[in-house]
């Protein structure tokens, strides 16, 4: 028997699942074209752009997309900022406690949305805090940490120490060798985190619910949309919208990460 | 150059702060961990301390107002048969779900891990990684699309002469509605879709570990490709499956917005959350309500560690 060939059977279950993974996505792009507006009928009776342009005049949108990029830019460098001294510390040193703190920073994520959510709207509540922005930043930027902290350290454990100590060996101080040797190794791995966590900000819902209040950012208005929906292909042309703006951050993540990443564990 | 010293001498703040540092790393480490743990010991255990405190306060029946007093009436509303009916739903389905994207998972992550090279490797890996990390509204989305009553599937169903037997079972009380969209399958179908993902990196990597060399020992043993794969990959590989089973099970667990969505509307943990927070205006019964997922992932957690599913991240 030989080892190194894949089964006929093994090649098509997981043919069939990546496709499942993919198909789906296509339809959103179909159906923003689509002359029919008050259903999903397949195959659309009809091909139009007219909704492109409808979606651009629509007045509704442009305040949530705003907000939605204020909030992911914003909760995108808080937790660059937080998430890479963390990595800084947790990276190259043992201390009593690293196991919780690496818990810590994981389970904002590892919990289902909804506790983060909830429990965020209970303090709020405690503590009488009204909703704000900030009160959407504070959340995301809590579950963004991981993300950048996951892309941070990976590359602070591949980075060898040596060359800190040969700055050093040369005459730089610390915040020298931070700027001139550790900052230049670390850029693509923290670009690459902080446009993960913009992807993810950008179209987190799940959280944003619970500490949004009467804000809407475009999820939000998305998942009203879908709830009640009006136009439907202009959901569709603001799916789209929202699939480039998380899609294209995550590819280039990928291409900044690549070398001697193939092994998983990375991201999520 | 023969007068150089050999510590050069200094030249300011950054480094006398430079040389503090060195000789004392704990200060640099306590420095860089401060800023992050203040965040997440504030905003985020802190909100969880809000939010067990909150779930202990009960909500005055007449006027509607929060009495932030201590009492379990809460939990007593908890455990009410109706409320409980929902708890047991949604184990019930974040099992199947978890059990279906494990079947689903597998192929693809054995495929990568074993026979994937190169080229190939790092288009599975992109082909698990952007699903994943696509938005996931656009993604409920477009089930929405696919199973409405004119949608894709009936259209496939039709022209399959299939569209009697998919009316036959959307008849069925425990598995129908008036479409696909409106129907727990529904529900089912996107649940998996959704969190499988999640599952087939860990799997891969428990997979990848699993030395080639006892695959052929195996092998030399006699032992055919299925005894093979039962007797020495699948204990092999446990772990990992655990491991990634943790994500899937835990995210279906409290998510609202796929039941809000597709399906007939029965209430699952995450959707009442949201209802009891929002328009009921119960905060505690919410809180008290996402306590649960909270205690059942500890337990899952346990359970988990167990097996050595944390040996297999």
């Amino acid at each position: 028997m030989r080892s190194d060939r894949a089964s006929l059977g093994l090649k098509i279950a997981a043919g069939a699942g990546l496709a499942f993974l993919h198909l789906p996505i296509l339809l959103i792009f179909l159906y923003a074209f689509t002359t029919e507006e008050k259903s999903y009928q397949f195959p659309p009776p009809g091909l139009t752009l007219k909704w492109f342009a409808v979606a651009w005049n629509r007045a509704d949108i442009w305040p949530p997309l705003y907000l939605s990029l204020q909030v992911a830019a914003l909760s995108t460098l808080i937790a660059m900022i937080l998430g890479t001294l963390v990595a800084a510390a947790m990276a190259n040193s043992r201390f009593f406690g690293r196991d919780q703190i690496s818990l810590l920073i994981l389970l904002p994520i590892a919990l289902p949305g909804v506790i983060t959510g909830m429990a965020l709207r209970s303090a709020f509540s405690v503590m009488e805090i009204p909703f704000s922005v900030w009160t959407i930043i504070l959340g995301h930027a809590t579950f963004c940490i991981v993300i950048v902290y996951n892309n941070a350290v990976a590359r602070f454990r591949r980075l060898h120490g040596g060359i800190l100590e040969a700055s050093a060996d040369l005459g730089a101080n610390g915040f020298q060798t931070f700027r001139h040797v550790l900052l230049p190794n670390l850029a693509s791995a923290l670009l690459a985190g902080g446009m993960l966590a913009f992807a993810l900000s950008f179209d987190e819902v799940i959280v944003t619910t619970f500490t949004a209040g009467q804000q809407s950012t475009l999820p939000i208005w998305m998942l009203t949309e879908l709830v009640r929906p009006r136009q439907r292909p202009v959901t569709n042309v603001v799916a789209i919208v929202v699939f480039a703006v998380t899609f294209l951050p995550i590819l280039a993540a990928y291409y900044l990460t690549r070398d001697g990443e193939h092994t998983a564990g990375a991201g999520k | 150059m023969r007068d150089a010293p050999a510590i050069l001498p200094e030249r300011g703040l950054a480094d006398r702060l430079t040389a503090t540092f060195w000789r004392h790393p704990r200060l640099l480490l306590i420095l860089l961990l401060a800023p992050p743990l203040l965040w997440l010991g504030v905003v985020y255990l802190g909100s969880l301390a809000a939010l067990l405190l909150q779930s202990f306060y009960a909500i005055d029946e007449f006027s509607g107002v929060v009495v932030p007093e201590f009492t379990l009436k809460t939990y007593a509303d908890l455990l009410r048969a109706q409320n409980l009916d929902i708890i047991l739903r949604t184990l019930l389905m974040a099992s199947l779900v978890t059990l279906a994207s494990a079947l689903i998972a597998f192929p693809i992550a054995y495929f990568a891990a074993r026979y994937a090279r190169g080229r190939w490797k790092a288009l599975f890996y992109l082909g698990v990684m952007l699903p994943l990390w696509s938005s996931y509204l656009v993604k409920v989305y477009a089930w929405k699309l696919i199973l409405a009553r004119e949608g894709i599937i009936t259209w496939f169903a039709d022209h399959a002469g299939a569209g009697p037997l998919l009316a036959r079972a959307l008849d069925e009380q425990w598995f129908g509605g008036s479409s696909l969209s409106t129907s727990p399958v529904g529900t089912f179908i996107v649940f998996v879709y959704i969190w499988m993902p999640y599952m087939i990196l860990p799997m891969q990597v428990a997979l990848e570990r699993v030395p080639n060399t006892m695959l052929e020992a195996s092998v030399d043993l006699g032992a055919s490709r299925v005894q093979t794969f039962r007797t020495v990959v699948l204990p092999l590989a446990l772990p990992g499956i655990v491991a990634g089973s943790i994500f899937t099970f835990s995210l279906t667990l409290g998510d609202y917005i796929i039941p809000q969505i597709i399906g007939n509307s029965a209430r699952f943990i995450g959707l009442a959350v949201y209802q009891f927070q929002g328009t009921a205006g119960n905060l505690p019964l919410a809180a008290a309500f996402a306590v649960v997922p909270i205690v059942i992932m500890l337990v899952y957690l346990a359970i988990a560690k167990r097996m050595g599913a944390f040996d297999a991240i």
